[in-house]
């Protein structure tokens, strides 16, 4: 028997309301692990190539992983979701911790593959073996959090946990996001729209299984360890200001996009510190379940306007609704966050757009009619959460603002293609690529698209490991080395803040999944399930019509130099940079120069069964 | 003669409870070799992000579960305060579950008779607070409790006659 995993994976076909539980494939479990990595390559047998993402065939797969539902600090309790992004058009995946990921694991699932379209709003009801289809009507058009309350008060019990859209994600917002415990988002790619598209409101689930792991001793042992390790520094940030740190860091740096990508330093970026969250909002600092570091600020605005808004807050939201959009208000950004959880957008994405649509605006691309009377100016708060409002309603110029950057940005045309800041139509994240080249080449290839947890690469550029502002070769070799270890966290699944306490790191990866599991997993056979994973990312893309043309940048990354005094004056990346860097990077994983994984390397990681996806691509 | 509480029982500080549930598996796993919240003789509340509190037994001076049991299955010790329950006699009628006001005795979802915290006599020391990471709980009794609100409410007080001095 194995531990760890359930060893069982649930359908549900949303059209008809039938379930069925089929095993897990084992080999699958070593080999893809669990999280990301199960559920990119479970997709791919579940679907078939060019699928539309927001059609009934494109399959939503809900995964736990194999540390899900025991006491492992940060693992215990995260879950994820896969399918083809209505973004990207390929690599749809998002994480999300809380206390939803334990429940499923305590229900007997490693896996649940949703299929088809419910004819009207439903919601499924997962209580152990019993799975079904539940009317949602009077759950449509609530906030996820309000889902979750009528949800535990319908079926009468206060421990049921539940992941739910919002009203972005009924009317198929592609910025969507899935939400569980209030203010846990599986943000990116907009798989909330998935769901939607689904007829799905939200999955409850009530667990009652015990978990137990493979070496209970030696697992507690270590659990105790790692206890400790988190209270030491690698800890450190997370514990005390928590990510919002990086405010004054990226902004004495030059590298923290402000007003859509026109500048690389924030003026305002005192106002908006870290320092002055913490001393001025955060209200409490909680965490989720099985965690010893706990990082969930919890931020209270106590006056003004936004007075009473309650949210979480990290760097990434508070940048994309602040300097991004030239916003200089906490309350203000606390309410755009606020706004996001409850209409279920993914908030970096709807702050990225708020700052393209007062791009657009100042550029008289957008008229003030346009954009339904708001002044849209760069810096005016009251407009960056008016239209934050429009967007997860859809309403008036929101409606097409939801579609993301780039979908907008070609409906209104006249130059606004250009002024959406995306990468494969997923929008940028807080650094400022231009003048971190390392950064770049791993949001440039990250199979979901712009993002910065795929890789990590930006650690390199602002600890100052190399010259952030060249781009030469071997970056390649350690974007690919910070990749097999990321997927590795997100299949396992534990959580990226506690990445430092894993101070040995794939040695310490696989002692644990091995004490867990039971199954034996050396740290280079991990680190090649690492590598694997990111293949079958790319496979996922590769079969979906991606390739090297979509190894990009956003367009003023590419185009327009960091205008800035101070260290990063005139960066931008050249596209003969771009091609120096992604050659380097194929190179490394051992692809073709078009960014196809050989035969040759699939069968060296025993992905014999996906050949197919190559065969006549190979140069 | 006049004797201090010495009834000592676990309790959740509120201000430092981040609602993580580490006492929960710590617990779980200890009694039944599992982690399962259901098994857990301490329970995490969390009413919203701000308010999150880990309840269990108080070893009430009084104890209405004890009183509330029709078949004497529930006796209180005198020197611990602890309350045991008797295995053969208890029937899982729940009338003790009702009559707690912290919900801090239960149905166990397998033996289908009640349990509540025990202090782990046999271990030494809760093990739910040997596990706490943010250290929020501790074993207390009622008279260091009133000391420290005491003390607590007292801090305040200075401190709002130091704001208005300025």
């Amino acid at each position: 028997m194995l531990h760890g995993y359930s060893s069982r994976v649930l359908h549900i076909d949303l059209a008809t309301g039938e379930t069925h539980v089929e095993p897990l494939n084992e080999d699958y479990a070593k080999k893809y692990i669990g999280g990301i990595g199960l559920g990119m390559r479970m997709w791919l047998d579940h679907s078939k190539a060019g699928v539309e993402p927001l059609s009934p065939e494109n399959p939503l797969i809900l995964a736990t992983g194999p540390i899900s539902g025991t006491m492992w600090p940060t693992g215990g309790n995260g879950h994820a979701f896969v399918a083809k992004s209505p973004q990207s058009y390929g690599v749809g995946e998002a994480k999300a911790h809380g206390s939803f990921g334990t429940e499923l694991k305590r229900a007997g699932y490693d896996v649940v593959i949703l299929k088809g379209k419910a004819e009207r709003p439903v919601y499924i009801w997962i209580d152990d073996e019993s799975a079904q289809l539940l009317d949602a009507s009077h759950l449509w058009g609530k906030s996820p959090g309000e889902t979750e309350d009528a949800i535990r008060e319908e079926l009468g019990d206060y421990y049921i946990r539940v992941a739910a859209i919002g009203m972005a994600g009924e009317k198929l917002a592609r910025t969507a996001c899935i939400i569980n415990d209030k203010t846990r988002a599986a943000g990116r790619t907009g798989l909330g729209a998935v769901m939607g598209s689904k007829n799905l409101k939200a999955i409850a689930v009530r667990g009652t299984r015990d978990i137990t792991v493979a070496k209970m001793e030696e697992f507690l042992e270590f659990v105790k360890e790692f206890h400790e390790r988190m209270k030491g520094p690698a800890a450190q940030k997370y514990r005390a200001l928590g990510t919002v740190e990086n405010v004054l860091v990226h902004n004495s740096l030059s590298c923290m996009p402000t007003r859509n990508y026109n500048n690389s330093r924030f003026e305002g970026a005192e106002k908006v510190s870290g320092e002055n969250l913490n001393e001025n909002y955060v209200a409490k600092i909680i965490g989720c379940s099985s965690c010893a570091m706990r990082c969930e600020h919890m931020c209270v605005v106590a006056e003004g306007p936004y007075k009473n808004t309650m949210t979480r807050m990290e760097y990434e939201t508070l940048w994309a609704l602040g300097p991004y959009c030239g916003v200089d208000r906490l309350d203000a950004i606390i309410k755009g966050m606020e706004l996001s959880n409850y209409y279920g957008i993914d908030a970096i994405s709807a702050g990225v757009i708020v700052g393209f649509a007062m791009d657009c605006y100042e550029r008289g691309i957008l008229t003030r009619e346009e954009l339904d009377g708001i002044d849209a100016r760069f810096g005016n708060a009251e407009a960056m959460v008016q239209l934050v409002d429009k967007i997860g309603k859809r309403e008036g110029i929101g409606n097409i603002l939801a579609e993301g950057v780039k979908v907008a940005g070609e409906k209104i045309g006249k130059g606004a293609e250009n002024l959406g800041q995306h990468i494969k139509g997923v929008e940028v994240t807080g650094y400022d690529l231009r003048c971190l080249k390392t950064a770049a080449l791993g949001f440039a290839v990250s199979f979901r698209g712009a993002d910065h947890n795929r890789h990590g690469a930006y650690a390199f550029d602002v600890k100052g490991k190399v010259n952030r502002l060249v781009a030469e070769k071997g970056r390649g070799k350690m974007v690919k080395g910070m990749e097999d270890s990321y997927t590795v966290i997100d299949s396992l699944i534990v959580c990226k803040f506690s990445r430092g306490t894993y101070y040995k790191e794939f040695e310490d990866m696989a002692k644990l999944y091995t004490l867990v599991t039971g199954i034996e997993m050396t740290p280079d056979e991990l680190r090649k399930a690492g590598e694997r994973i990111n293949n079958v990312g790319r496979l996922f893309n590769v079969r979906e019509g991606l390739g090297r043309k979509d190894d990009t940048l956003p367009y003023k990354v590419m185009h327009v130099p960091i205008p800035d005094e101070g260290p990063s004056k005139g960066a931008m990346v050249t596209q003969a940079e771009l091609d120096l860097l992604l050659d380097d990077y194929y190179e490394a994983r051992g692809w073709t120069r078009e960014g196809v994984p050989t035969v040759e390397k699939l069968k060296e990681l025993g992905m014999d069964d996906l050949i197919h996806i190559v065969e006549g691509k190979e140069e | 003669m006049v004797k201090i509480h010495e009834r000592k029982f676990v309790s959740a500080d509120p201000e430092k409870c981040v609602g993580c549930q580490v006492c929960e598996y710590a617990c779980s796993m200890t009694k039944d070799k599992a982690f399962n919240p259901l098994k857990s003789r301490i329970r995490v509340v969390r009413i919203n992000q701000l308010v999150n509190l880990a309840v269990t037994c108080r070893l009430c001076e009084n104890p209405p579960c004890v009183a509330a049991c029709p078949r004497d299955a529930l006796t209180q010790s005198e020197e611990t305060g602890v309350i045991n329950v008797d295995k053969d006699k208890c029937n899982g009628c729940g009338w003790c579950i009702e009559a707690c006001d912290y919900g801090a005795i239960m149905l166990h979802p397998e033996n289908k008779i009640v349990y509540v915290c025990d202090m782990c006599k046999d271990k030494g020391e809760p093990q739910c607070v040997k596990w706490c990471p943010e250290e929020a709980l501790e074993v207390t009794t009622s008279d260091v409790l009133a000391q420290k609100a005491r003390i607590t409410a007292v801090k305040k007080l200075f401190q709002e006659a130091m704001k208005e001095k300025k």
